[in-house]
């Protein structure tokens, strides 16, 4: 709807003008790779442009924070990815960053000051929710999710593992629709099955996937939508929904895309 | 003659005194054998989580049921214990009951306390028992063996100890008008439900019966102390430490190995590497063993009394994988328990076994999601996701035995810096889609 052309400076641009912007906004491996993630960083940039927030992304220079290597045991791997990457962001001097993913999130918040690495770091979902709070988005009243079921599927790096719970229901809240819980919610939500690394191999032998035990329980609260806030969730989430042949009637949506949506981004 | 009762007190509570001792010397010597980690930092947080979660039970009431049950076992054990004060006391200096003078009405008043405590605790056992043998709870129908027995144990046990306080008092009030040297105290309200039971006997058949129940009744709590150690029952005291001397960090963020830290710095010629010193001998990346863990994960594991919140709420283990936080607990305290028993008895600290491949599969450490669902459900702070955590990085960093796809996303990371196989150049392209 909007004609307006969105920019995404990059932080070498910026330097080069002797700029700096307000926020880095960390795209992360799946945000720039993954083809679905890939329409909720979109989703993301255009929000930031329409509010006229001063930001930059790294673009090329970007890397993997190391959260996977990690979780899966390679703590040299990590060491590495994480020294570099706190070269860069000191490079540029960065003191605030934004990021869709609650695993970049942790990563970055909390164990790269032990490395020597600090920054100011928020998940996207509370940025939103300071925007809506701060009347900088002001959401359409009877947009298209007015009184539509949503159920938030809480990301266990966002919720248990910092404590992030009302942020994503707060704009959830602001789109007028009715926010459902699943039975497991909040400090009980039940993980998507990806998080440690296992988004990167195949479950060990049980009796049923993770990801359609947490499909079911989304889908029994009767909802059109569920709503993440991870990129791995996305992903474990829109497979139960195909697996449940649901696609055509329930939306696995990222919170950027719902306020993108709302605003007829 | 008179002597002889309070010498053989004395005695019971020497051998009592000298096995719990030397019992607690050892479940200290094996934490100690676990690696240091600092937790000395911000004791005001650290007494106030104790205060709250272990004191106070917060995170127990989480499930309401039984954490009334639970809270008027845990309130009895802390009150009835302050008459054994006054047995102790009876037992060396030969008298009977000599805070009954001393307190007057306060005395009858803090009796029936206890009693309507030891009747609640004897009713809380009961639906204890129940809800573990009765009622298909799976958290308790998956115990067998040992465990299942323990947990059932310890319930008779206290309701066998609850039956001899009131036997006690009840044989106690019928002598009181029969024999001076018992005190008057007034009526005790529910034992004297069991005293038509007494009524008949002898003086010197009910004197038999108080004196057996006064017996057993302190012989039966030093053995209990003594046999708690051995059990998973020990979490009435390690509750206390381990929620002390838990993590305060977000349960998001994993500890930094400041070792790789000094090998990576000195790869990358960052930061100070300067200082010249060699790196310190490092014995181990990771965990292979129960002592290659942190003293505070064999903490948890002393203080795990096997409730199995954890496992209930674990993604892997809902979903039939073999995983079970648990078990994690459980296998780590037998590990830490055998490689003590080994050292006590002289043998060579290692024995060809080893927590991770003897106790603990790969499987199971590599089925966790890192979901921190065990770690928000145990009722007093135990972690063992950070167990888990420790053998990843054994099997990735001395075995590379992770499993192949990991070795493949390793490899993205560190060629591609992406844990998917995308060239680092088209990193960026997404840009060109914002606007079409």
């Amino acid at each position: 709807m909007s004609d307006k052309t969105y920019k995404v400076p990059t932080m070498q641009e910026m330097s080069a003008k002797g700029e700096s912007p307000e926020v880095l906004f960390w795209v992360g491996c799946a945000g720039s790779f993954d083809d679905r993630y890939k329409a909720v960083t979109i989703a993301f940039t255009k929000i930031l442009n329409e509010v006229g927030i001063n930001f930059a992304v790294l673009g090329p220079e970007e890397s993997c924070t190391g959260d996977p290597a990690r979780r899966g045991g390679n703590e040299f791997l990590f060491q590495m990815q994480a020294m570099s990457n706190i070269q860069v962001l000191d490079g540029y001097n960065v003191k605030k960053i934004v990021t869709a993913c609650p695993h970049c999130f942790n990563t970055l918040k909390n164990e790269y000051p032990e490395l020597g690495g600090n920054y100011d770091v928020v998940h996207h979902s509370t940025f939103l929710q300071g925007l809506i709070n701060d009347g900088k988005v002001t959401l359409k009243d009877g947009g298209e999710f007015k009184g539509k079921k949503i159920t938030f599927h809480d990301s266990c790096y966002l919720g248990r593992a910092n404590g992030v719970y009302e942020a994503p229901r707060d704009v959830i809240k602001a789109l007028d629709a009715e926010l459902v819980e699943m039975k497991r919610c909040k400090t009980k939500g039940l993980c998507c099955g990806a998080g440690g690394a296992q988004m990167f191999k195949d479950a060990e032998p049980g009796n049923k996937e993770i990801n359609i035990e947490r499909t079911e329980e989304a889908l029994d609260t009767g909802a059109e939508v569920i709503a993440a806030g991870c990129p791995f969730c996305m992903t474990m989430m829109g497979d139960g929904v195909k697996n449940k042949e649901k696609e055509g009637s329930v939306k696995v949506l990222d919170l950027a895309e719902l306020i993108a949506k709302n605003q007829g981004l | 003659m008179a002597y002889i009762s309070q010498i053989a007190f004395l005695l019971v509570l020497a051998v009592a005194g000298y096995l719990l001792s030397k019992r607690i010397g050892r479940i200290k010597k094996n934490i100690q054998l676990g690696k240091d980690i600092d937790r000395s930092d911000q004791k005001g947080e650290r007494t106030k989580n104790m205060l709250l979660v272990a004191f106070g039970q917060k995170k127990m009431f989480k499930k309401v049921i039984p954490a009334f049950f639970h809270f008027l076992i845990y309130a009895g054990f802390l009150i009835i214990n302050l008459e054994v004060l006054e047995f102790i006391i009876d037992g060396i200096a030969g008298t009977h009951r000599i805070f009954a003078p001393v307190l007057g009405d306060f005395y009858t008043v803090a009796i029936n306390i206890f009693e309507f405590l030891a009747v609640a605790v004897l009713l809380a056992c009961v639906v204890f028992l129940i809800r573990r043998n009765i009622l298909g709870i799976k958290r308790f129908t998956t115990l067998a063996g040992w465990p299942k027995l323990d947990g059932n144990l310890i319930l008779v046990i206290e309701i066998i100890l609850m039956f001899a306080i009131l036997t006690m008092n009840a044989t106690d009030m019928l002598l009181q008008g029969n024999d001076p040297h018992y005190t008057q105290t007034g009526d005790f309200f529910f034992s004297s439900f069991l005293t038509p039971l007494f009524e008949g006997m002898s003086v010197s058949a009910l004197h038999f019966v108080e004196r057996f129940a006064w017996w057993f009744h302190i012989i039966g709590i030093l053995g209990f102390a003594l046999y708690v150690t051995y059990s998973k029952h020990l979490h009435i005291f390690m509750a206390f430490p381990n929620t002390y001397f838990a993590r305060l960090v977000p349960k998001g963020q994993m500890k930094n190995m400041d070792e790789v830290t000094t090998e990576v710095k000195a790869m990358l010629g960052v930061g100070d590497a300067g200082s010249s010193e060699p790196p310190a001998e490092i014995a181990r990346f990771g965990a292979k063993d129960a002592n290659d863990l942190f003293w505070t994960d064999l903490m948890g594991a002393y203080a795990c009394t096997e409730c199995g919140r954890c496992t209930e709420q674990c993604p892997a283990n809902i979903t039939g994988k073999k995983l079970s936080p648990r078990k994690i607990m459980m296998d780590t305290r037998d590990r830490i328990e055998e490689i003590g028993l080994n050292l006590q008895a002289g043998k060579p600290s290692e024995d060809g076994k080893s927590l991770l491949g003897d106790y603990i599969t790969a499987e199971e450490v590599n089925a966790c999601t890192s979901c921190n669902a065990c770690v928000e459900a145990c009722p007093i702070n135990i972690n063992p996701l950070d167990i888990i955590l420790q053998m990843r990085r054994y099997m990735a960093m001395e075995e590379s035995s992770s499993p192949q796809s990991w070795n493949s996303m390793f490899q993205n990371v560190e060629t591609n810096f992406a844990p998917w196989k995308f060239p680092p150049t088209d990193r960026f392209n997404w840009a060109d889609k914002v606007n079409n």
